[in-house]
């Protein structure tokens, strides 16, 4: 059965240290991420999870591999919608790569299912995430949309 | 490599090219033989397609294992979209593309 992946490169100007920063530290995810949290104590076989403005949980998991500031996978699943939850664990990475003075993002997202409802969700996610990623590393502001949790998620 | 939008249009500017990025959205992940399958074109030409939208962003290559596996990359058309359809047009031009529906509709039913 083929898998369901969704891939995305970008490249932002800044460093990889910041980048990671920014994908990861609550004063940017706060901005970039609907207003949301991460909480891990980020090394192998550490949960993880995306904690909403009112404190649940909207995905979590756990650290597969760390390798700051360099690469991260890892396992995730989805609570906001019963029937991506269902669909269990996806597993997510990023790779950061310096080229020149800019840093080269891969993100992956693989579900190993086909038509997977929740790879087709974060299809439509991920692009604004880190649009605003790289508007908030190059101008210093974070897009509009991304700065609030919508309201009745 | 960064795309400027001249090698994004010009990436998009040839029916095969277009065609192999219909695919990949039809399933994302395949390998130049996959991608092959069913063409009238030579290997090597495919080959050269897949350089120009690699060259262009507008295709990832990613290693799996051994085999080289392409994928489509949102990000170009994203960004043209975001350069010439911003936010505020393209809720005005969704209310267009519903007003010409149901023009056409109306019209429909009268005849």
């Amino acid at each position: 059965m083929p898998n369901s992946e969704f891939v995305y490169v970008t490249y932002i100007r800044t460093t990889p240290e910041k980048l990671w920063q920014a994908l990861t530290q609550p004063e940017f995810t706060r901005q970039i991420w609907l207003d949301t949290v991460q909480e891990s104590e980020w090394k192998p076989g550490a949960p993880w999870r995306i904690a909403k403005p009112d404190g649940a949980s909207a995905d979590s998991g756990e650290v597969l591999e760390i390798d700051p500031p360099r690469r991260l996978v890892l396992c995730w699943k989805n609570h906001l919608f019963p029937e991506m939850e269902a669909e269990g664990f996806s597993s997510m990475s990023y790779q950061l790569e310096q080229q020149g003075d800019m840093v080269k993002l891969t993100l992956t997202h693989v579900m190993e299912r086909s038509e997977s409802k929740f790879i087709q969700a974060v299809s439509n996610g991920w692009p604004i995430i880190l649009a605003s990623v790289k508007s908030l590393l190059e101008t210093g502001e974070a897009l509009a949309a991304t700065r609030r949790w919508p309201e009745g998620m | 490599m960064a795309a400027d939008a001249d090698t994004v249009f010009k990436a998009l500017a040839a029916p095969a090219r277009r065609l192999l990025l219909d695919r990949l959205r039809t399933r994302n992940g395949q390998t130049l033989g996959d991608l092959c399958i069913g063409l009238a074109i030579s290997r090597q030409a495919v080959t050269k397609h897949l350089k120009l939208l690699e060259q262009a962003s507008l295709v990832v290559p990613l290693r799996r294992g051994r085999e080289k596996l392409h994928y489509l990359n949102p990000v170009p058309i994203h960004q043209i979209a975001e350069r010439w359809i911003g936010k505020y047009e393209q809720g005005r031009l969704r209310a267009l593309g519903e007003l010409k529906h149901k023009l056409e509709e109306e019209t429909h039913a009268e005849l």
